[in-house]
């Protein structure tokens, strides 16, 4: 056991972790936050998305001792300083982005880091940068469009709801 | 997973004398190894990770005029940084898995692992790198020794990637969806004084260079001088995405296709 500390959400956070202790576990099982999901384990799914120093990474696939002294940023912290919804979790229920909500947290933290570097995507940018987040419910298509809408585009070409 | 200690050295020198215990192993983005420790296929005692390790990041012309990566540089970097000097490199770096994937995965960790459906290992051989470990440099055509197998010794690791900079290039991926790695991929870059090209996702020995089209590509660089070369399917990797025979096709259209975007 080694003691390891980082920022998570702007706040100092440290536990003790074993060499194997994923990133996914430190967040999950150590600071109790459990909005990012651990789906597949094996680095497919991208359910458990978060940023590191700013950049997405699948937490289940690092270390937390790596994470040593980074900043991590998790879905707890992409709400509103008053709790309401951001731009992209609010065009995630406008625009019926979500089922049952196992992805989601994933979701917006892609769509957070992409819109970052990209602020007003394509629909192909948007569906090239989800190629690692997997969606059994929704069939992805409200998805891009939620993703489109936070981005200030018109969303009234793109077809179904 | 079987439990480890985890060590995070700042200079090559440090991570050398760590990678000297016993059982130690070199830790890159972790994108291949950590699903490995979790099947346990792996049991280091020790990981030595190389993301702390400065002098090993970033991309750079080098004096020669050739590309160097560093060998902890991440694909979703060589992507970005690469673009302006070496567009093909940097493309096949930004088709890499997917962006989480590419912020993490390193250039070190893909050339070692040799998968036989990666992208690297293809741009490697067909641009004629030279990799460059904290003991030697070793030119791309020995370095690769089979699947999954490189010229590294135990406890050597890739300190940088020399790429001598095509006047022409292009990387044609096949994707195969469901793991995101290449069906099949083939690298094509033309220099001064030749082409290479490279295929990777095809040959059981991993990736390899078609000589044949290499020769016919010399004189006559379009996409009609492959026109009725073949290569045979025999020695080809057969799995429910593909059978050898459909890969050795693929070969061929995928060599026109690079051969047709490079220019
Ligand atoms: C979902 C997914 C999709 C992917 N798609 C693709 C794809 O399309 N194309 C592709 O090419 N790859 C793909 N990959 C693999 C990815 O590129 C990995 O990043 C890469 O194969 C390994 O690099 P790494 O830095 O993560 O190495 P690690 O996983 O950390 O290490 C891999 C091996 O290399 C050794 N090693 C690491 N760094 C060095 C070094 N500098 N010197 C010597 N040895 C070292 C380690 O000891 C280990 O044996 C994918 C991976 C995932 C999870
Ligand atoms: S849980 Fe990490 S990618 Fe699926
Ligand atoms: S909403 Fe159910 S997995 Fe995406």
């Amino acid at each position: 056991m080694a003691q390891v500390s980082m920022t998570v959400n702007g706040k100092a956070a440290s536990g003790d972790v074993e060499g194997r202790t994923l990133l996914s576990s430190f967040l999950r099982d150590t600071l109790e936050l459990t909005g990012t999901h651990v789906g597949c384990d094996t680095s497919q799914c991208g359910a458990c998305v978060v940023h590191v120093n700013g950049e997405a990474v699948k937490a289940c696939t690092m270390l937390a001792a790596e994470a040593a002294g980074a900043e991590v940023t998790t879905i707890e912290a992409m709400a509103n300083a008053d709790g309401s919804l951001s731009t992209i979790q609010q065009a995630f229920q406008d625009h019926h982005g979500l089922q049952c909500g196992f992805c989601t947290p994933g979701m917006v933290m892609s769509a957070a880091a992409l819109l970052k570097d990209n602020p007003t995507p394509t629909e192909t940018e948007i569906r090239e940068y989800l190629e690692g987040n997997i969606c059994r419910c929704t069939g992805y298509h409200n998805i891009v469009k939620a993703i489109m809408a936070a981005s200030g585009q018109d969303v009234s070409s793109i077809a179904a709801e | 997973m079987y439990d480890f200690d985890v060590e995070m050295p700042t200079s090559v020198a440090e991570a050398v004398a760590a990678l000297s215990q016993e059982d130690a192993q070199a830790l890159g983005g972790g994108q291949t190894l950590i699903p490995t420790l979790k099947q346990r296929l792996a049991s280091p005692s020790v990981l030595v990770s190389l993301n702390g390790i400065a002098e090993m990041k970033g991309v750079c012309i080098g004096e020669d005029g050739q590309l160097c990566v560093g060998g902890a540089t991440s694909h979703a970097v060589v992507a970005k940084d690469a673009a302006a000097h070496f567009a093909g490199l940097a493309e096949l770096a930004s088709h890499i898995g997917d962006p989480a994937v590419r912020n993490r995965g390193t250039i070190g960790g893909s050339l070692a692992n040799n998968d036989p459906s990666a992208c690297y290992p293809a741009a490697a051989l067909g641009s004629g790198a030279t990799i460059v470990t904290n003991a030697r440099s070793i030119a791309a055509d020995d370095f690769f020794q089979g699947m999954f197998t490189t010229a590294l010794d135990e406890g050597e690791i890739i300190t940088e990637v020399r790429f001598p900079i095509p006047q022409a290039a292009n990387y044609q991926k096949f994707l195969q969806p469901a793991s995101r790695f290449a069906l099949v991929g083939v690298f094509v870059a033309k220099f001064a004084d030749g082409v290479r090209v490279a295929v990777t996702g095809a040959s059981n020995d991993g990736v390899f260079r078609w000589t044949e089209a290499e020769t016919a590509l010399g004189s006559d660089f379009s996409a009609g001088a492959v026109d009725g070369l073949t290569v045979s399917g025999d020695d080809m990797i057969s799995d429910l995405h593909g059978t050898g025979a459909y890969r050795a096709h693929l070969v061929g259209v995928m060599t026109k296709r690079a051969v047709a975007a490079a220019g």
